[in-house]
């Protein structure tokens, strides 16, 4: 039989559970003291640093870290590349915790969380960019959800309702890929109306444009990163098939992750010639800049070239780490590094303890949510009553 | 039908969330609301005297300050406006020879705070005002990341209700026909309060009359599309701390490009996806096809082989058979034929004997 037998961590009190037990202990004190005493007190921004790390992290690296989903989706089900098909539940179940967990992060930068709904319910300010952010990921957290649902209804055992669903995976996907597409972007579009804030090296007309690329080298190496972590501590509920096209995933993978960088990395090196930047490579933050794309695109680049020419797994999942810490890197650069490079060192802003804190908090409910569901739902397995049903 | 309603309802849902702010955003070149009102600065005539911050205090109801508005050694560190001071005015130049500098909201043609609400929360009045109706505001504060002067503020102390806060032009004075707190107390007259076009004028004027003491330069007139505050200083602005390169395209010209890409990607990605589906689909069809055929013909072609090769097996066994048999009928015949021989040997020489 190839269905994993379903047993679950061995004991409660496992290393794992008593760290992310205490993790989310100490989240659930700073969420207290953060809606008590107002973001002031918790936080180290202030009037010229309106944005911190939990849009920096929570929000931009969020959201391009769950391009997972509709980067894998989109291969299995519009370019056809059937093979990809054991990687997508956990992709889009990432994705949709990914997004999940952006939203509810947001819950702690907002001034008045509560109402997150207005912008589409009561003022629509459709001339802002963060507007076309809100929409987007609302509906794309509902198609998200929507994807995900079949796991649960095969758990759960409601096949009426789990077959409605599976026939709309086409349009769903494509639905997924549009509003991906407008709001990876528009994050990146967010910082075009600060050109006097953000360094002219990250400053650029293509910004939307390099966020969307970037994004898509980012799903992609997180489906790498993931699986692989995933091989190691969730091994016991894979069952033959995953296993059987894991490698294959992941040299298919690399192979386009490969190429999307090398794609990217062009079009960042013309972004700086269309502006005439080359002077400011020689700055500080041109060293910045240089260490951003030549040791974290050009390099995960070239090792998921020879790892995918060499066949070589291992070579194939540093590169994913790198290129996925690339991503926070050039998302740290825009929104908190290279932003206000203008402002004298002493009003330039670095997240507080409680600040990080919360972001580790999130992070961590994360992965717990992840295991919760994965040792539960046919994510790496494919349900007995549905077997080759796809 | 299903799959059809579902793409078009998703094209109308993104176009049409997309294209009222496309076309504003790429619309004409916008030069404020005719006859709207503002405010001129003349960095020469300001002595520094904070009368100006006093009233704001006072106007706008704000809490008492930690050091007076009389205590001028503030002005020996730089300030900017917070949450309880919507202007300040900060010292520049030599101690010999200080010039001074009032800030506040400068009360752009086209706001960046405005353009970057999402829920509206700003608004430019007909009268030059910006204005910030805190009933919509969720506390995003992308105004705060937008604005290139860095003006708006935030109640980081409040955990329930906080607001934006911003110089308003004394908006609620404007109505009762009064000047805004801070022109109506400045002893030296560095601030006049006017219509936008007039206030141009007499800046010009001023600039005309005395060449020596003003560059030649109206801050405000371009600078991110024109603001309603304008300056003008003996010397350069960026010594005044203000920035000389913030150009002179507005907020929504900036975002216009992205923004008017959203429609297009609502509405071209589906048919590209849709195509590039239905490509893949008519080729793995088509490999099937071709898989099936070729499966057929390779079976065809080896069951003809298998009966070629039977049917010759047959034939050599049949011939092989017949040769077998002649021989072992030969062989009967040889050995039927012998004893007869034999005999008949036999039989000659008995007739011999």
């Amino acid at each position: 039989m190839s269905t994993p037998a379903n047993n679950g961590p061995k004991s409660a009190f496992n290393t794992f559970n008593l760290v992310a037990g205490a993790i989310l202990l100490v989240g659930l004190v700073l969420t207290v003291l953060r809606f008590t005493q107002g973001i002031g007190p918790v936080t180290n921004l202030d009037d010229n640093n309106p944005w911190g790390i939990w849009i920096g992290f929570d929000l931009l690296c969020g959201v391009a870290l769950a391009a997972g989903g509709y980067t894998t989706s989109a291969a299995c089900y519009i370019f056809g590349l059937k093979r990809f098909h054991s990687a997508v539940r956990p992709a889009i179940l990432t994705a949709f915790l990914g997004y999940a967990l952006v939203v509810f992060a947001l819950q702690y930068d907002l001034g008045r969380p509560w109402r997150l709904p207005y912008p589409i319910f009561v003022s629509q300010g459709t001339t802002s960019l963060l507007f076309e952010v809100g929409l987007c990921v609302m509906l794309y957290l509902t198609v998200l959800f929507v994807e995900f649902t079949p796991a649960m209804f095969e758990w759960l055992g409601w096949k009426k309702i789990r077959k409605v669903v599976m026939k709309l995976t086409l349009v769903l996907t494509i639905f997924g890929v549009v509003l991906s597409t407008l709001h990876q972007s528009s994050l990146g579009a967010l910082y075009t109306i600060a050109p006097s804030k953000l360094h002219p090296l990250w400053y650029s007309p293509y910004m939307p444009l390099y966020f969307f690329v970037s994004s898509i080298a980012a799903g992609m190496s997180m489906v790498i990163f993931e699986g692989s972590m995933s091989h190691k501590k969730l091994h016991r509920m894979m069952d033959e098939e995953y296993l059987k096209h894991h490698d294959g995933v992941v040299f298919g993978f690399g192979k386009a992750a490969a190429l999307v960088l090398f794609g990217y990395f062009f079009i960042k090196v013309m972004g700086v010639a269309y502006d005439n930047n080359w002077h400011y490579l020689t700055s500080g933050y041109g060293l910045l800049f240089l260490t951003e794309i030549l040791g974290f695109v050009a390099l995960p680049c070239f090792l998921y070239g020879v790892g995918v020419r060499d066949r070589n797994l291992g070579l194939i999942k540093k590169a994913s780490i790198i290129t996925v810490l690339g991503i926070v890197f050039n998302r740290f650069n825009v929104s908190m590094v290279a932003f206000n490079y203008h402002l004298p060192a002493s009003e330039r802003y670095f997240p507080s303890m409680i600040e990080i804190g919360i972001s580790v908090f999130i992070v961590t409910l994360g992965v717990v949510i992840f295991r919760f569901i994965t040792t539960r739902m046919p994510i790496f397995f494919e349900h007995p009553d549905y077997k080759g049903d796809h | 039908m299903l799959r059809r309603t579902f793409l078009g309802m998703l094209g109308a849902t993104c176009v049409g969330a997309s294209l009222p702010a496309g076309a504003e955003a790429a619309g004409k070149e916008f030069k404020g609301y005719p006859g709207s009102k503002g405010v001129l600065f003349d960095a020469t005539r300001c002595i520094g005297c904070r009368k100006c911050e006093a009233a704001c205090n006072k106007v706008n109801k704000l809490p008492a300050p930690e050091k007076s508005f009389d205590d001028l050694a503030v002005l020996d560190t730089k300030r900017r406006t917070d949450a309880k001071t919507h202007t300040v005015v900060n010292k520049y130049g030599t101690p010999e020879h200080p010039v001074f500098r009032k800030s506040q909201c400068n009360h752009c043609l086209e706001p960046a705070c405005a353009s970057a609400c999402f829920v509206k929360a700003f608004k430019k009045l007909p009268n030059g005002a910006v204005v910030y109706d805190e009933s919509v505001c969720v506390g995003c504060r992308y105004c705060m990341v937008a604005c290139p002067f860095e003006i708006p503020t935030y109640e980081y102390d409040e955990p329930l209700t906080p607001r934006v806060m911003k110089c308003d032009m004394c908006a609620p004075r404007q109505a009762k026909g009064q000047l805004p707190g801070c022109v109506a107390e400045c002893p030296k007259e560095a601030l006049v309060f006017g219509t936008r076009d007039e206030l141009i004028k007499i800046a010009r004027e001023r600039i005309r009359r005395n060449p020596d003491r003003y560059v030649d330069h109206l801050y405000g007139e371009d600078e991110m599309g024109g603001t309603s505050w304008l300056y003008l200083s003996g010397v350069p602005f960026n010594e005044i701390g203000m920035r000389e390169d913030l150009g002179t395209k507005s907020a929504p010209e900036l975002t216009a490009g992205a923004l008017a890409a959203v429609p297009m990607v609502a509405g071209l990605w589906p048919v590209l996806l849709g195509g590039i589906y239905a490509v893949s689909k008519r080729n793995s069809k088509v490999a099937d096809e071709e898989r099936k055929e070729a499966v057929e013909n390779a079976i065809a072609k080896a069951s003809a082989e298998a009966e070629k090769t039977l049917s010759e097996a047959l034939e050599k066994a049949d011939v092989a058979n017949k040769r077998q048999i002649e021989v072992e009928v030969k062989k009967a015949v040889e050995e039927a034929l012998k004893p007869a021989e034999e005999e008949e040997a036999e039989n000659s020489e008995k007739e011999e004997s």
